[in-house]
């Protein structure tokens, strides 16, 4: 039976992450929460709000960006560093990759930040509304009005550019870097094959903007929020999902708000608008309970740990905790 | 629900009316509340707010087919990430570029469903120059929308041009617009409480589509109607004068229109058939959408006790039961589109069409 400790932050939780063996929640009022034992310390990170954050590679620290203007770092500890500061801009994205790199937007500018300090600006015709690191090299897609832009950051090289007409708002890169997905203001997803950008993948059907994407073990899934179940959409067949039936995982009568698939097992936790959250294993759609409907309202972010045994959660209304499988 | 959804006012105005002065004003009031601010360049805001953002006006055309449903896909982003600031303010005010037309800034509060979970639109709130209105709705389609959108009006500077003047430019904005609250300022000076929580957009608050009525006891001070309607010789402003009466026939006259004028059509009749009313509406809307800037209606369906309101943005529609109609309450149904190449007479014969047989 899993068990769950909880936590009150009364601030919106924009990311749970591991950090180590235990959770850090970003939080909306600028504060960044680190457990320990029992309890849950607050450290002040930023002036504003926090508007973002991601895990370093290495996984040993949270950066968080915030309407401060400040890219920060916080590791388990408790220790805070300021990475970059770009006076007066609303930083809402973030991303890590290889090497200590981190890219961070604001407005039409993507920034990007090499371990040694160095930066340099990604300039686009329109806003940059999400980011993904590829898993290998230092190639960043920026998802962006019509399409996607993938820039090669340690070369002057200008962007590749992917065309599909619409407002693409997150982006993520297949674990084997074949395929860049996006997902859209008009709720549904978009895929292209890296290499050419062709393939043109179309993922639709759904009732709500979809805001959570997370890759199965293996990639050979694509879980998806944004419908009454999670949606996932096979990606280990030759021409990835096309003409293919998504899994539909966890129906109810409440809107998945948060995917997070298990780092090993084709199990996905899903989170609802009610507070519910389920874990759920794709091969007979066994359902487990890890929390009931609760207040706090829905839930903004999963995590599990390394080993998987461990889940982080948050909700947009202040409330956090971590489920433990094992009981 | 309502509660806890933030209210949005947008202001516009054509570039040097003054929209700069009244957001400052509205900063600086000592009102207790807190506003977080979405402007297009810091520029000349003198009051320091943390809540102050600054975007880029980024108008998406939503891939629906529709090629009048834009949105801002910036304040989209901008209303997600205030919305996880802990309680902090109390509205949010977004201040459009002199030359944005405010269709995308009002339609992405009715088309994105996150935005509108979280806010809700309180009114258009637009600055016009009461010096160069006249030239600027002449020139520029941009300043027609802002006066066409508006809910809200300030006819600033009046305190720059003489009476005379000051009437015909009010009667070219209720050409373009009949139902906008219109107040004459200097400077701006306003009370804010007639500029925020408007709920112009709210269909429960729809009272009438008369602007005097819903001024209530204030519109003696300061609606369009003071004074300088005495001196007035044009037929339709006494229509005005005397509210209640028809305003049918307001744009009709003074103005020569030219093809891509704004202008309104007001509809007025009996007891409306809902089969034939609703493909009716929603017919006009998909193919005069583009054309249509505002529309809105209180009509009387048959057999149904209930009051029905109706507004809409180009081809956004959204209509509700409001309440029962009251004792000695007259049913009637009235629309008003406000747009661009209407055809008038199309509009009032279909619409008549409509109507439940006497």
């Amino acid at each position: 039976m899993p068990t769950i400790q909880s936590f009150p932050l009364d601030a919106y939780v924009v990311a749970a992450e591991f950090l180590g063996s235990e959770p850090a929640f970003a939080l909306g009022d600028g504060k960044v929460a680190l457990v320990s034992g029992p309890s849950a310390e607050k450290h002040g990170v930023h002036s504003g709000g926090l508007l973002a954050a991601a895990r370093t590679l290495d996984g040993d620290r949270l950066i968080t960006t915030g309407d401060d203007g400040r890219v920060m770092a916080i590791d388990a500890s408790g220790k805070i560093d300021e990475i970059a500061v770009q006076p007066k801009k609303w930083i809402d994205q973030v991303a890590c990759g290889p090497d200590g790199t981190i890219a961070y937007a604001s407005g039409r500018q993507v920034f990007v930040r090499f371990a040694n300090g160095k930066e340099r600006v990604l300039e686009h015709e329109r806003t940059a509304a999400g980011l993904a690191f590829a898993p290998k090299g230092l190639r960043l897609a920026v998802a962006r009005y019509n399409g996607v832009s993938l820039w090669w950051i340690g070369t002057d090289a200008k962007p590749t550019e992917f065309e599909w007409k619409g407002s693409h708002l997150g982006v993520t890169f297949s674990p084997d870097g074949k395929n860049v997905i996006t997902t859209m203001q008009e709720n549904s997803l978009h895929g292209w094959r890296v290499a050419d950008g062709g393939g043109h993948m179309r993922m639709s059907g759904y009732p709500g903007k979809v805001k959570s994407m997370s890759w199965s073990a293996k990639g050979r899934f694509l879980a998806t929020s944004g419908a009454e179940m999670a949606v996932l959409w096979p990606f280990h067949f030759k021409d990835g999902p096309m003409g293919k039936q998504p899994l539909q995982l966890g129906t109810r009568d409440q809107i998945v708000s948060f995917v997070a698939c298990h780092p090993t097992e084709e199990v996905v936790a899903i989170g609802y608008r009610d507070g519910m959250v389920l874990a759920v294993r794709f091969a007979d759609s066994d359902e487990a309970i890890l929390r009931k409907p609760a207040k706090g309202g829905p839930i903004s972010t999963l995590a599990w740990d390394k080993k998987g045994v461990r889940l982080a959660f948050g909700t947009e209304g202040g409330q956090a905790g971590v489920i433990d499988l094992a009981g | 629900m309502t509660e806890t959804q933030i209210p949005v006012t947008v202001l516009t105005g054509y570039l040097g009316a003054g929209k700069t002065t009244l957001l400052n004003r509205i900063l600086s009031e000592n009102h207790g509340k807190k506003y977080a601010v979405v402007v297009n360049e810091f520029g000349e805001i003198g009051i320091d707010n943390d809540l102050i953002v600054e975007s880029d006006e980024e108008i998406y055309e939503m891939n629906n087919g529709c090629v009048c449903c834009t949105v801002r896909g910036d304040l989209i982003r901008v209303v997600e990430g205030l919305m996880k600031r802990p309680g902090g303010f109390d509205g949010i005010l977004v201040e459009t570029t002199g030359l944005a037309n405010p269709a995308p800034v009002a339609q992405t509060f009715f088309m994105d469903d996150d935005v509108r979970a979280k806010s809700r639109l309180d009114a258009v709130v637009t600055v016009a120059d009461a010096m160069n209105l006249l030239t600027r709705l002449d020139d520029a389609p941009e300043a027609e929308e802002q006066i066409a959108f508006a809910d809200v009006i300030l006819l600033n500077k009046a305190d720059l041009v003489d009476a005379e003047k000051l009437a015909a430019v009010e009667r070219r904005i209720r050409e373009i617009n009949p139902h906008a609250t219109i107040h004459r300022t200097e400077r701006c000076a306003i009370d804010l409480t007639k500029v925020l929580d408007r709920g112009a957009f709210d269909l429960e608050r729809i009272l009438t589509l008369d602007p005097e009525f819903l001024e209530g006891e204030d519109h003696d001070h300061d609606h369009v109607h003071d004074e300088n309607c005495g001196h007035d010789h044009h037929h339709h402003d006494h229509d005005h004068a005397h509210h209640g009466h028809d305003h049918d026939h307001d744009h009709h006259h003074h103005h020569p229109r030219h093809d891509e004028s704004v202008f309104s059509v007001s509809l007025r009749g009996g007891t409306l058939d809902p089969n034939k009313f609703f493909p009716w509406i929603q017919e006009i809307t998909q193919v005069e959408g583009p054309n249509i800037l505002r529309l809105k209606g209180i009509l009387a369906m048959d057999k149904d006790p209930d009051r029905y309101v109706l507004q809409g943005v180009h081809m956004i529609v959204e209509g509700t039961h409001q309440r029962p109609w009251a004792e000695g309450e007259k049913r009637e149904s009235r629309l008003v589109f406000i747009g661009r190449k209407l055809n008038e007479q199309a509009l009032r014969k279909s619409f008549e069409d409509c109507l439940v047989a006497a």
